[in-house]
């Protein structure tokens, strides 16, 4: 089920219900969920650009900023007091030993005075150097489950990451590619969230069997608000 | 035939040697005077620059110097070492070397001159590059990117080290690109490895051949030229403009009304030669003609995005007469020898004076006889166009592009070449850079950046000091830092970068599922199969096609029943308007008495115009406006091309937003602009709020154009060209290929945090000037914004003008901008609760 509401100033938030909790879709690329006041985001691949340089490809050194930057204003707006960052938080294993120190000082601002739990992905299935938090497997909120890869039979209440979904439209004869939120309601995976992160179209194969594609929405990021588009407008590629 | 040498006083005429002499009488024939006067030349120790017509014998003028030289080489005595490379030829096409090869090689046996001749190309198999780094030919045919990739290895100076000449062929194409760029680079580091090298120079005329000669020699000092040959044209081209029974189209590209007279003209020739400016152009003209093809004449079809085996078979065919018409784009505009081609039908308009020469030339390959050409014009505005380049045709006026500064991109590649290649010391790679003509202006520090980009990427977070590619060594020589980067340099070598593209193939269509494995058709722009859905039609590779869907890197296609399709809208090939020709436009419409010379409803439709609106003055800009169903419009008309009409429509969008003028939207053609919105633009213009003169300031260049262009489309997709050739990111990496739409999502990326958090980067700054100078056609736009200042003329109507027509018949056609924004999403998510309302 798919709403949307203004706010007080305006803005369009797009709501979902995902196992009987309401969760707001923000169009940044973050989940909130009122009832805990929990906060989740997923595959922020931290330090992906240092990953790079060494292996030769010397792309900015600014993803880290980047992607920090954007979550600060996201907890700086919703003031979670839970936050969950479900896995792939770093690009590999030494990625939060090469955590500049400024950027880490950053991180420890933003896990001040709320719960923050790293769940293990594949890229970093060791808990982060030097970096506070708990470290877990997976997560239960709730009536909602937190973990990095969705299970790939049906699992009620589950979010996950892992696959980076984007979704892809053509209106007008022009095709609009986004990141996306993919859920029929009874799961959710969120879209990857690091600056770096490339995407993995909904219609691929990889999602085969988690959805019940009647009930599925591709939740595309816009500028502004996140829109909520059916299956039946959904393409490849 | 009417030639003339210029040759410097003291030079000593040149010595045929016996062999040749008797070759030439053999044949009845004599050695042509601008090729004594380049051998010469050449012999003298001169660089040369030959201008002149195809047919002129330009290939063997370009070898003789070499071929003479090798002729009195003293033979090798067995086991003494192999020379190495003693000539170099470099053509922008891998075809032009292989065709070379044969026609060189032909007078090369009959002269009965030892030597060897081969072909590098990227087709040559490795064996054969290795051993011909062991056993080097005498003379070496090959592309910019194989020189590129032969000086990056470690043993080019013992390669090189008997280097006499570079010819370099089709010398006008070559220059104004990127590969040009890394070719001038390459040059220079030759020059280095044998200082007294002396380049040939091939070209077809140009408007400003100087920059041509100081390209061929080095800029130390600055300024210096090649020597110059020019051969005049031979017999003038015979050109005339079809003039139809049928109504000239108000607008649109595809000539359709032309059909029967073009075929009709097939029929009375040979073997005629149709070129169009767009393959999706081509795809339609050949749809066309081989509808009324009752006397089912081969004709043909070429252009880039074919299948190679399919390009091969027709050009094959070409050579042997077999074809009677090919339908070809600017694939077939570089010096290819063909078959008998005695007509040249040039579909659309020609977009430049030189262009059209030089496509006209591909018609009749000996040059005392004129060649035959027919524009046929597919809209109004073509018709003046046409008639335009007509008349330059016959002044013999040249428009080629002027060269521009060589790429920042490019120069980090040739760094890092230079790099894998040997050491350096960075004094010395500079003061050899600027000796190429490109770079002649480089300063100190941009260089400097450049390394340091090289090396550790150029940020001011300097973070990856501890990754460096490139290291100073204690000796203060700057040294690959693992043999892994200069794989990766090599793998990735090359300036041309292709829009993303997928090979589309051939399928029965099936029940359901897809078959594999039919034949390969050719490759079409990711962007364009994307709006594609399943079981939509387009004409490809001269067939209606049905698409079937995309696996992997594949477009699967089917045969389509109907022929009713959609067709490619791929952009490449979309020359603008030259500027000459954009002059002499205006000229004709200001000037009454050039009327006559133009198709009698042609000329009302001017007078019509004249009547119901007005003219403008050569040097005027007309700005029309007028209310047309519950909307305002206004049209301009600068006549200079649809990129620099395209910018200005964005910058003017943005300043009527700003004056509340609530404009909707713009359409963008090489003659005019449209723009439309829900306010009286009429009546804001004569009001003053803001005036015309306001509007078209050239302010508008400043913040407006800043502002816009960071968030363009335009310039993500030019900043991916620049990550890729200067190795930011890799086309391929070792092991793995990446397909294209793996880099445009990360090279976008990276242009976001790139431009939020340093703007100044060297790469941006790379971007900028690039996107400047190419999609965004900024200094073209500047010149005309100073030129119309105080001459804009406002023509307030009820209705609609004749000239606004075409413009306005394009409205709709053509998507207005290339943003992908939220209103669509918004539009389907909409229709969406729609749905659910119901």
């Amino acid at each position: 089920m798919t709403k949307t509401a203004a706010t007080p100033t305006g803005e369009l938030t797009t709501m979902a219900v995902v196992a009987g909790e309401t969760i707001v879709l923000d169009p940044r690329g973050a989940m909130f969920v009122p009832e805990h006041d929990l906060l989740a985001v997923s595959d922020l691949h931290l330090e992906k650009g240092s990953s790079l340089a060494r292996r030769g490809m010397l792309v900015p050194p600014y993803d880290t900023a980047a992607t920090l930057a954007r979550l600060a204003a996201i907890i700086a707006q919703y003031r979670p007091r839970i936050v969950v960052s479900l896995g792939d938080s770093f690009h590999d294993g030494g990625g939060s030993a090469r955590l500049p120190d400024a950027y880490r000082s950053d991180l420890s601002g933003l896990m001040a005075g709320r719960d923050w739990f790293w769940v293990a992905g594949n890229h970093d299935p060791e808990p982060p150097e030097g970096v506070a938090g708990h470290t877990v497997r997976e997560i239960a909120v709730g009536s909602l489950v937190f973990r990095h890869e969705p299970s790939p039979k049906p699992v009620p209440g589950e979010v996950a990451g892992h696959l980076h979904p984007c979704a892809r439209i053509v209106q007008r004869g022009r095709s609009v590619r986004r990141r996306c939120f993919a859920s029929d309601g009874s799961r959710v995976i969120l879209p990857a969230f690091g600056a770096y992160t490339g995407s993995l179209n909904v219609l691929d194969r990889a999602y085969r069997g988690l959805f019940e594609w009647e009930r599925f929405f591709a939740y595309m990021l816009g500028n502004d608000r996140t829109f909520p588009i059916a299956r039946s407008l959904l393409r490849p590629g | 035939m009417s030639e003339k040498p210029r040759l410097k006083p003291e030079t000593t005429p040149a010595a045929l040697p016996r062999p040749f002499l008797k070759w030439f009488a053999d044949r009845g024939w004599a050695p042509r005077a601008h090729q004594l006067a380049l051998l010469a030349s050449a012999q003298a120790g001169h660089s040369v620059l030959l201008i002149a017509p195809t047919g002129a014998g330009k290939t063997l003028a370009g070898f003789l110097p070499s071929l003479v030289e090798l002729a009195e080489r003293p033979k090798r005595k067995p086991g003494q070492t192999h020379c190495g490379v003693h000539t170099l030829y470099i053509s922008p096409l891998k075809a032009l070397a292989v065709d070379i090869e044969r026609n060189l090689g032909k007078p090369v046996d009959e002269i009965g001159l030892p030597l060897t001749i081969e072909t590098r190309t990227g087709d040559t198999p490795a064996h054969k590059r290795q051993r011909q780094k062991l056993a080097p030919p005498d003379i070496l045919l090959t592309t910019p990117e194989q020189l590129a990739l032969l000086i990056a290895s470690p043993d080019a100076g013992r390669f090189f080290a008997d280097l006499r000449f570079v010819v370099l062929d089709e010398l006008h194409s070559l220059v104004t690109s990127k590969r040009g760029h890394l070719l001038a680079l390459g040059l220079a580091r030759l020059r280095r490895f044998v200082p007294g090298l002396r380049t040939i120079g091939l070209s077809a005329t140009v408007a400003d051949p100087d920059a041509l000669r100081r390209w061929l020699v080095p800029q130390d000092p600055p300024g210096d030229m090649a020597e110059l040959i020019t051969v005049l044209g031979g017999a003038r081209p015979i050109i005339t403009i079809l003039d139809s029974d049928d109504r000239v189209p108000w607008a649109g590209h595809s000539a359709r009304y032309a059909i029967p007279e073009v075929y009709q003209a097939i029929r009375r020739h040979r073997t005629t030669l149709l070129f169009v400016n767009t393959r999706s152009q081509a795809e339609l003209l050949f749809q066309e003609l081989w509808r009324v093809n009752d006397d089912n004449l081969p004709i043909a079809l070429h252009h880039g995005s074919l299948d190679v085996a399919q390009r091969r078979r027709v050009e094959k065919a070409m050579e042997s007469n077999a074809l009677r018409a090919i339908v070809a784009t600017s694939t077939l505009d570089l010096g290819i020898d063909w078959g008998d081609v005695d007509l040249v039908v040039h579909v659309g308009a020609p977009k430049g004076a030189s262009r059209l020469a030089q496509r006209i030339g591909r018609a009749n390959h000996r040059m005392d006889e004129p060649s035959r050409a027919i524009l046929v014009p597919a809209n109004r505005f073509e018709v003046l166009e046409c008639r335009a380049a007509l008349e330059a045709s016959t002044a013999g006026a040249q428009d080629t592009p002027p060269l521009v500064e060589g790429a920042l991109d490019v120069l980090a590649q040739h760094v890092m070449g230079s790099a894998c290649g040997a050491p350096f010391d960075a004094d010395e790679l500079f003061e050899e850079v600027r000796t190429a003509a490109p770079y002649a202006q480089l300063d100190r520090d941009t260089f400097e950046r450049v390394v340091d980009f090289v090396a550790t990427g150029g940020y001011a977070l300097r973070s990856y000091e501890r990754f460096a590619r490139i290291r100073r060594t204690k000796d203060g020589r700057w040294r690959v830092s693992h043999p892994r980067y200069a794989q990766q340099y090599r793998l990735n070598v090359g300036t041309i970068v292709e829009a993303p593209e997928l090979t589309v193939r051939y399928v029965r269509a099936g029940r359901g599922v897809v078959s594999r494995g039919g034949p390969v058709l050719g490759k079409i722009e990711e962007y364009f199969l994307e709006t594609l859905a399943h079981g939509d039609t387009f004409i490809f590779a001269g067939k209606v096609l049905r698409f079937e869907g995309i696996r992997d890197n594949e477009a699967f296609v089917s045969n389509a029943a109907g022929s009713d399709a959609k067709v490619p809208s791929y952009g490449g090939g979309k020359f603008p308007l030259s500027t000459y020709l954009a002059d002499e436009v205006r000229g004709m419409l200001a000037d009454p008495d050039r009327w006559q010379a133009l198709p009698a409803q042609v000329a009302d439709w001017l007078r019509l115009q004249r009547d119901k609106s007005v003219l403008p003055k050569r040097g005027d800009l007309l700005v029309e406006t007028f209310p047309r169903g519950n909307r305002f419009y206004m049209v301009a008309y600068p006549f200079e091309g649809r990129l620099a009409h395209q910018t200005l429509g964005m910058l003017l969008t943005r300043r009527l937003e700003r004056a509340g003028a609530r404009p909707l939207g713009f359409v963008a053609t090489d003659y005019s602009l449209g723009i439309w919105g829900l306010e009286d633009l009429g009546r804001i213009f004569t009001k003053g709020k803001p005036s015309l003169g306001a509007l078209f300031d050239e302010d508008m260049l400043g913040d407006d154009l800043d502002a816009w262009l960071d968030d363009s489309w335009m310039l993500k997709r030019t900043f991916r060209n620049c990550a890729l050739v200067s190795g930011l990111i890799e086309k391929r990496h070792p092991g793995q290929e990446k397909t294209g739409r793996q880099v445009t999502v990360s090279a976008d990326l990276i242009y976001d945090v790139l431009r939020s958090h340093e703007p100044d980067h060297i790469l941006l700054r790379a971007t900028r000037a690039e996107a400047a100078a190419g999609l965004l056609d900024v200094s073209r736009l500047a010149d005309m914004l100073s030129r119309i200042r105080g001459r804009i003329m406002h023509k307030a109507l009820d209705h609609i003008s004749p000239l606004a027509v075409p413009i306005m018949l394009e409205i709709g056609r053509e998507s207005v901008n290339g943003e992908a924004n939220d209103t669509l999403l918004g539009e389907a998510a909409d229709s969406l609760i729609e749905e659910a309302a119901a």
